[in-house]
């Protein structure tokens, strides 16, 4: 074999694992990506309940209920739309009421089944998400001063 | 005073750095000698200076002195003495000012070490070390300095993010730190390298321990993180494939791949301009690390909101030394000349084969972590790629690279046969048969990947040790014989097979703690039973009591199995009265097959009960072991023979010069 042909062989075997990768991230892409959503697009979209997606907001004051094994309700709202949410196990640490909290799961008969309640690491933070979702519902302005400054700037911690 | 000093220092620093940026790099391009020779002491001052201005914020911390801003805010009277240190990097701040500091060790060290680089060399290295510097102090005196002042002083701190109270976070940033930093080193030499126009055996034996340095402290930084995400979270997992977690991940990708191609360099003389690429991508990788990490531009389970300006200062820099070292090696990487040629099936090629797949790994763990981030700026949808993507893309493409793991080792250098090296193995081709049809029969559900996962771990290990064994002719001469030999293996090769003989252990804890994970999760009363995977545990109820900084909730767990009472287990649930934010403590038992893994939630209805999820986490503990195993390799094998002597295969290492008994 020439050197020149060594070298094709090499190239050849690059384009090969180029290839299998992107074929493995098309085919992933379309299942395993997950769009976020306020509540406010949950209740004007058509959600399809097959579809994992996060929704984000704050966790309306008052709305959270234990319903005995592990079992806990509660509604994030935008405060413009407000979306059930049923949860079953261990809330993350940070997770309050008038909080932002980011949730991930289906969207079945009226019901955001949450199989998994995102934990941020510092209580002073917002989601960018949840704050772009309050702007969206022109609800931004009327969150204190204390909470518009989470969205933006606070503390920070590394990792 | 103190922290006016440190501050002096830092900037100070800064000054040392811009004069040791030009004059020996300028030196070096004309032949002046004595221009050259200013960066050995310019190095080493540099490091005095921030281990200086270092101290003074470590002082400030231990003190809590609250007129400082920064230790107002991450630190507290009644805050042990363990995280009042550990507070110092426990925040964007100090953590940069750790990061200069490990800078300016490096710095040093090639200062010190670095008598027997060629002249020329060593000025380019160190002349690039410090416009890394130059980047990194620019930043943090324009817009991140530890030491402001804060006027009237504070009564007492905010106290540090309780999450990040604990040993193990303690000592996780300074070891990715190490790691991250270490390749800047690489990074150096490489530039330095295009400059010259010059990649040889030599060069190569120069950066390889500082690669394998800066690996081995990585390796070291992501697994602890990976650990403390296991046993604090409270979430039963050990990798999330979050961007923050990515963002480790990549650069060690990078790392990996350069570590194996600089052998490759120095051995055959060939793969040079690749190499030089790889230099590249490894540093580049970590300054993006920082990037997603500092600047916030990532929503992540660990995500910190921070200021914009830092983020786009992080990003020019960014695009400074990515761009300019991409451009400089466009330039000037097609000039280095490479002598040996080899065929596809040879030791080479194993070892391009392992480079080429950890860089599209490399490309693919970018990809999904950037992808959330580039759809935003563009206005799209918010998305999000979480751990599916990745485990539907990252798996598949290593599997033929662990495949291909076994064959490297046992093939020869230039051209080899593969029918042949197949025969050598056939040990480890029937030993990974039976482990499949073990696996099989005696689990019946699971996925399928974590039977194959269990099958290369298996082929891995017993790969490996079919080489060490034919190395030292087990079997075939004399016992003794064999047992000399092995004493007298060389310590890289010791090094390359406990790295691979711990690759395998830990795909081994991978696989069964990805795929035969049991969990439970349900309101449990005291005296209550659960039996999770065959270990019945039972609930002894909870008790309230008071940490140093902290007020507890302890639930008790004994664990039995068949009637034999295996463990203990008090799982916390702490609340931080400062910050007003409580932490899960998960209690963990580990045995040799899988950990007992239990975490107590809040209180649940009446009768004492309380939400509580139990695990039982197969092999989860054998992946932080085979790490172990893998930096065990790293750092024998940078105590090899050849990297502290300079020069191949001398025999008698008796050179008298200082440099070189340091070295």
């Amino acid at each position: 074999m020439k050197r020149k042909h060594k070298r094709l062989t090499f190239v050849g075997l690059a384009l090969l694992l180029i290839a299998a990768a992107v074929g493995l991230i098309l085919s992933a892409f379309e299942e395993s990506i997950v769009f976020f959503h306020s509540p406010t697009d949950i209740v004007e979209k058509q959600v399809s309940p097959d579809r994992r997606l996060r929704l984000g907001g704050l966790v309306e004051e008052g709305s959270v209920e234990k319903k005995g094994d592990a079992v806990v309700n509660f509604r994030v709202t935008d405060m413009a739309n407000a979306v059930n949410v049923t949860y079953r196990g261990i809330l993350p640490d940070l997770f309050r009421e008038g909080q932002g909290v980011v949730a991930e799961g289906t969207y079945v008969a009226g019901v955001f089944k949450a199989d998994e309640v995102l934990a941020k690491h510092d209580e002073n933070y917002m989601p960018p998400e949840v704050a772009d979702a309050l702007k969206k519902s022109g609800k931004w302005d009327e969150m204190s001063e204390e909470m518009k400054k989470q969205g933006h700037v606070s503390g920070e911690t590394p990792k | 005073m103190i922290a006016e000093a440190g501050h002096f220092a830092l900037t100070l620093a800064l000054f040392v750095a811009i004069v040791q940026a030009t004059l020996p790099m300028f030196g070096a391009h004309r032949g002046n000698g004595l221009w050259m020779a200013m960066d050995r002491p310019s190095a080493i001052s540099q490091f005095l200076l921030i281990a200086f201005s270092f101290g003074c914020l470590t002082y400030s911390h231990v003190v809590s002195d609250f007129t400082v801003l920064n230790v107002v805010q991450n630190s507290h009277s009644l805050k042990p003495m363990l995280y009042k240190v550990a507070g110092v990097w426990g925040n964007h701040e100090g953590s940069l000012l750790l990061w200069v500091l490990i800078l300016a060790t490096f710095g040093s060290a090639v200062a010190f070490f670095g008598g027997n680089l060629p002249p020329t060399l060593r000025a380019r290295v160190l002349g690039v070390q410090a416009m890394i510097s130059i980047g990194f102090y620019l930043f943090m005196l324009l817009t991140s300095n530890p030491f402001e002042r804060i006027f009237p002083a504070a009564i007492d701190g905010q106290d540090m993010n309780p999450l990040l109270q604990d040993p193990g976070l303690a000592f996780h940033p300074p070891f990715l730190y190490l790691g991250y930093v270490g390749f800047s080193m690489a990074f150096s030499f490489a530039i330095a390298a295009l400059i010259e126009g010059r990649v040889d055996a030599a060069w190569a034996r120069w950066v390889r321990p500082w690669t394998l340095a800066a690996w081995s402290f990585l390796t070291v930084g992501v697994a602890l993180g990976s650990w403390w995400a296991y046993y604090e979270l409270g979430w039963g997992g050990w990798w999330f494939w979050d961007p923050v977690e990515n963002a480790s991940f990549m650069p060690w990708l990078a790392g990996t791949a350069l570590l194996h191609s600089a052998i490759v360099v120095e051995k055959r003389d060939t793969m040079k301009t690749w190499t030089i690429f790889l230099a590249i991508l490894a540093f580049s990788m970590s300054l993006l690390g920082t990037f997603l990490v500092r600047s916030g531009v990532l929503t992540s389970v660990h995500a910190f909101a921070t200021d914009p300006e830092r983020g786009v200062f992080i990003l020019i820099l960014l695009m400074i030394v990515i761009g300019g070292s991409l451009a400089l090696f466009a330039v000037r990487g097609p000039a280095l000349r490479s002598t040996g040629v080899f065929k596809p099936i040879s030791r080479e090629g194993g070892l391009l084969l392992n480079n080429l797949v950890m860089s599209t790994g490399c490309a693919v763990v970018l990809l999904g972590t950037l992808y959330p981030l580039f759809l935003d700026a563009i206005g799209g949808a918010k998305v999000s790629v979480g751990p599916p993507f990745f485990n539907s893309v990252f798996i598949p493409l290593t599997i033929p690279m662990f495949m291909a793991m076994g064959f490297g080792p046992v093939l020869s250098w230039k051209r080899s046969d593969l029918v042949q090296a197949s025969l050598r193995l056939k040990v480890a081709f029937i030993g990974t048969g039976v482990a499949i049809a073990a696996a099989w029969a005696f689990i019946s559900d699971g996925p399928f990947l974590a039977i194959i996962g269990l099958a290369l771990a298996v082929w891995l290990i017993i790969s490996t040790l079919v080489e060490l064994a034919e190395r030292i002719k087990l079997f075939r001469a004399p016992l003794g014989d064999s047992l000399s030999r092995l004493v007298r293996q060389p310590r890289s090769s010791w090094g390359m097979t406990l790295a691979h003989l711990g690759m395998g252990v830990a795909i081994a804890g991978m696989a069964g703690a990805g795929g035969w994970k049991v969990e439970s999760i349900q309101v449990m009363k005291p005296g209550e039973k659960v039996t999770v995977a065959g270990y019945e545990y039972t609930f002894k109820g909870a008790r309230e009591g008071q940490g140093p900084n902290y007020t507890i909730i302890e639930g008790t767990f004994t664990v039995t199995r068949d009637g034999a009472e295996i463990a203990t287990l008090k799982a916390e649930k702490r609340e931080y009265p400062v910050r007003q934010m409580p932490t899960t403590e998960a209690a963990i038992y580990s045995l040799f097959l899988g950990d007992l893994y239990a975490v107590i939630g809040d209180a649940d209805g009446v009768e004492g009960g309380y939400v509580t999820r139990l695990y039982f986490n197969p092999l989860v503990a054998w992946m932080w072991f085979g790490t172990l195993i893998m930096v065990l390799g790293g750092v024998i094998s940078i105590s090899d023979r050849r990297y502290r002597i300079g020069a191949p295969a001398k025999r008698a290492a008796k050179k008298p010069t200082a440099a070189a008994a340091k070295a």
